[in-house]
């Protein structure tokens, strides 16, 4: 996604460059948590759920554990998200200056339901050994539809610089006459929310039904590895097919509303009807296609369900007003990509779905599971492709048809963008090294409770040294006169 | 008006950051200077302890002040931002190695990881505070104006340095106080008075530095100084000055849990009473309230996303802090959760 933005118009400002790439590095590397964030807390309680429904304590045990991964990943969440709202400032000043009245409002219901989970994480996360489990449960309830509203406010700020509407420009070219209510049902921000929601929820699904999968093709078949998988598993299955009727409506919606990203996504030149569908390839900056695979009137056919759907070609408007050929290139790509790993999710679900109606069991195939190891990335990799999708696809707009990116970047030199990004990168590596490096020993330590456990060795408390894991007790010192009972593993000398 | 209630809103969650944030940046100072692996180790521990449940929440109120910003005064955070580049970045890079190395550090095992992680989060909870004061100075003494570029001159001045310094000591006081209540709430009595005493240092020093800032401000914020000395200012300087004295009467006594309010109560009133300082102004004296708020259906807009915020959010917000005083946010560990199942007379098959 890089190479985008090494594009730019000759006339561009010198630190829309790093300022660019700072932006997209740090949305890409935050969007990794999204689904995690938006997702986990939903199949977590459907676990939960299951847990004292069925008084199954190995679901209580999975629906505690990934509780636990949720904390560490919504901290980590909470860091970049809060980069990210520093960097509308540091970067697009001009953007916020401009239009934050406008738009902004949708971060302000975002700030609070943001601010809901968290409490609610904390209490959710804290509140397993002293609360009673039903009044538990009932507090973790609320986190879906937290989640569910934080992802409102984000998703009503970029459907709005989509398809901007709700305000008037006075002579001098600001926004007055602001009405929110436009603002923020514009008309991408339907299909893009679903369309956002359902991805979460599919791509959550994918990823922890994976790290069960891969325990499964390395023996591990007890009724822990089979439920950690089947609910995870189920829930991005049923996801997976309505996604497809979701994507496939969305790309019709950016048809109709914005058929310059349209064409970028589809690299359409020239406007036309009977157009041909390419799969991959590469435009060039005559309008030459090179590669790819050609498919006569599909296009046309997606678009209008008719091939005399006439197609608005990237020609349509001013070379300053559209993405340029590689851009598009890359809109195009990322878009054939997220629709080929889509396509292939769905054979997956139906694989899933036909072995569990006709048998009532786990696909026995080798290669069912090893899909289903790969469903999680491949789907992580879908998210960023529709982010890409999006987001180049509206070059060179940063408010579509309303301002350029290049307006609204800051002033600062960019020296000093470039070692901020690099300072950035290297921040970023660390933390989600380290973030990776957590969840790595939490699996470790709790593959050695489940050992000892089966061992009928007595466990000592396994996470008392994970970020999120139980408190420890006080280190034993002359001066402490109590020494809880549970704390055995807290001679891990912290400095 | 609208803008002013919405600009007092922002002043209030201003306040709410520098308290919430300010008792968790604070923890981080006592954390940096509570010396070696050996002697610092209790007092480490009921640092983790007692910020683990809470210390995210803190920090969100700080997306909360940047929304109503630039949803509120658009034209205000295109200022703030564009002038106070190089502190706010600062700041904001600082959070993340904050974060990260709070969270990571009980991850890691050996000593080196520890001590690499645990320097980081106590450094830079040290290094954010600091440039957050000096951003907030630099505006105060009015050097920041609509179209002013980024530059040393915004941010490192004499009212930005004793900013920076007054928001390191404040955090520093509001994190031992409450760190010396959390020592008796988890049965650590040397560390009650580790940090009882830490606290009477820190609110010492805060007093001296609140005495400099009025005279730095003096010639070097003339608006703000004003402010301070005539009218509503004055009354929350007095505030302030009251709590500071009942809070230092409060450390010198057995410790009971009033300290905590009176010691918000000083951070609080000093806060509001920079914010009545600077009225009209969101910048003194170039951009005034009225003039950087945005569209006013935004704003009434706003407001009710405020009401809604404060009716869903601050019972939550209550709930935890109850739950997390009364002892009752404690997570289950793997053991607990076996041996409930085998009381019911399920085993834990597989796994």
């Amino acid at each position: 996604m890089h190479t985008t933005v090494l594009l730019l118009a000759a006339d561009a400002p010198a630190q829309l460059l790093p300022a660019r790439q700072l932006m997209a590095f740090t949305l890409a590397s935050h969007i990794i948590l999204v689904p995690m964030g938006v997702a986990l807390p939903f199949i977590t309680l459907l676990m939960h759920y299951r847990g004292i429904r069925r008084n199954d304590p190995t679901a209580l045990l999975l629906a505690r554990r990934w509780s636990a991964v949720m904390a560490v990943q919504f901290a980590v969440g909470v860091v970049t998200g809060t980069v990210l709202s520093f960097e509308f400032g540091l970067l697009w000043p001009g953007l916020m200056g401009k239009w934050g009245d406008v738009f902004g409002i949708g971060f302000g219901v975002e700030a609070w339901a943001f601010f809901l989970e968290a409490v609610l994480i904390a209490v959710y996360l804290y509140g397993w050994r002293r609360l009673k489990p039903r009044t538990h449960f009932l507090l973790g309830l609320p986190l879906p539809a937290a989640a569910l509203m934080g992802a409102f406010g984000i998703l009503a700020a970029n459907s709005w610089m989509n398809t901007p509407r709700g305000f008037t420009l006075d002579s001098a070219g600001n926004p007055v006459d602001v009405n929110i209510w436009k603002a923020i049902f514009t008309p991408m921000f339907g299909p893009q929310y679903w369309h956002f929601v359902v991805a979460m929820l599919l791509t959550a699904g994918y990823v922890v039904a994976g790290v069960y999968a891969v325990g499964w093709l390395r023996g591990r078949r007890d009724h822990y590895h089979r439920l950690g998988f089947t609910v995870p598993f189920t829930v991005a299955a049923i996801a997976t097919p309505i996604q497809f009727f979701l994507g496939d409506s969305i790309a019709r919606q950016v048809f109709q509303k914005q058929p310059v990203k349209f064409a970028a996504m589809e690299i359409v030149w020239e406007t036309d009807t009977h157009m041909p569908e390419y799969l991959f390839g590469r435009l060039h900056p005559d309008g030459t296609i090179s590669g790819g695979i050609k498919i006569p009137q599909l296009d046309s056919i997606l678009a209008g369900f008719s091939p005399d759907t006439k197609v608005m070609g990237l020609t349509a408007v001013p070379e300053s007003d559209r993405p340029n050929a590689t851009q598009a290139t890359i809109a195009h790509w990322a878009f054939d990509l997220m629709v080929v790993i889509g396509s292939v999710l769905v054979l997956l679900a139906l694989w899933y779905a036909v072995v569990w109606l006709r048998h009532r069991r786990l696909p026995a195939s080798k290669w069912f599971w090893r899909s289903a190891a790969c469903a999680g990335v491949a789907s992580v990799v879908a998210v960023e492709c529709g982010w890409v999708t999006t987001e180049v696809g509206r070059q060179p707009w940063i408010v579509y048809q309303n301002m350029r990116v290049a307006e609204a970047v800051t002033a600062t030199r960019s020296t000093t963008l470039w070692i901020m990004f690099g300072l950035v990168i290297v921040v970023y590596v660390f933390v989600f090294g380290a973030f990776l490096a957590v969840l790595l020993k939490m699996r470790t330590r709790w593959r050695l409770a489940d050992a000892q456990q089966e061992a009928g060795s007595p466990v000592e408390a396994p996470e008392a040294d994970t970020p999120y894991g139980p408190r420890s007790s006080v280190p034993s010192s002359s001066a402490s006169s109590s020494t809880p009972s549970s704390g055995s593993s807290s001679g891990d000398g912290r400095p | 008006m609208t803008a002013d209630l919405i600009a007092f809103v922002l002043l209030l969650a201003v306040t709410a950051y520098t308290c919430a944030g300010g008792t968790d940046y604070g923890a981080g100072f006592w954390d940096l200077t509570s010396g070696g692996a050996e002697r610092g180790k209790r007092p480490r521990w009921l640092i983790d302890h007692a910020m683990a449940p809470v210390w995210e929440v803190n920090n969100v109120w700080l997306i909360f002040i940047f929304v109503i910003m630039w949803t509120g005064f658009p034209v205000f955070f295109q200022t703030v931002f564009s002038a106070m580049w190089v502190p706010l970045a600062l700041a904001a890079v600082g959070m993340v190695l904050r974060g990260a190395g709070f969270a990571f550090r009980k991850a890691s095992r050996r000593i080196a990881g520890q001590r690499l992680f645990g320097t980081l989060f106590a450094v830079s909870s040290l290094v954010t505070p600091f440039f957050l004061g000096a951003a907030a100075g630099g505006i105060a003494s009015g050097r920041v104006a609509l179209g002013t570029e980024a530059s040393a001159r915004a941010w490192s001045n004499p009212t930005s340095l004793v900013f920076g310094l007054l928001a390191i000591a404040t955090t520093a006081f509001l994190g031992a106080v409450f760190l010396s209540g959390d020592a008796r709430r988890f049965d650590a009595p040397d560390l009650v008075d580790h940090f009882r005493g830490r606290a009477l240092g820190a609110l010492a020093v805060v007093a001296v530095l609140a005495v400099v800032a009025l005279f730095v401000t003096r010639t070097d914020a003339p608006h703000v100084w004003h402010g301070l000395t005539h009218g509503m200012g004055l009354v929350f300087v007095l505030l302030a000055a009251a709590a500071t004295f009942a809070t230092a009467w409060l450390l010198l006594r057995p410790p009971g849990t009033w300290v905590r309010v009176t010691a918000v109560g000083v951070v609080a009133a000093a806060v509001l009473a920079w914010g009545m300082a600077q009225r009209p102004y969101l910048i003194p004296t170039s951009l005034t309230v009225a003039e950087a708020a945005g569209a006013p259906s935004t704003l009434t807009w706003l407001a009710f996303v405020t009401l809604v915020a404060l009716v869903i959010v601050a019972p939550a917000v209550a709930l935890l802090y109850w739950l997390d005083t009364h002892g009752e946010l404690e997570s289950l560990t793997d053991a607990d959760l076996r041996r409930g199942g085998t009381e019911r007379g399920e085993s834990a098959d597989g796994s």
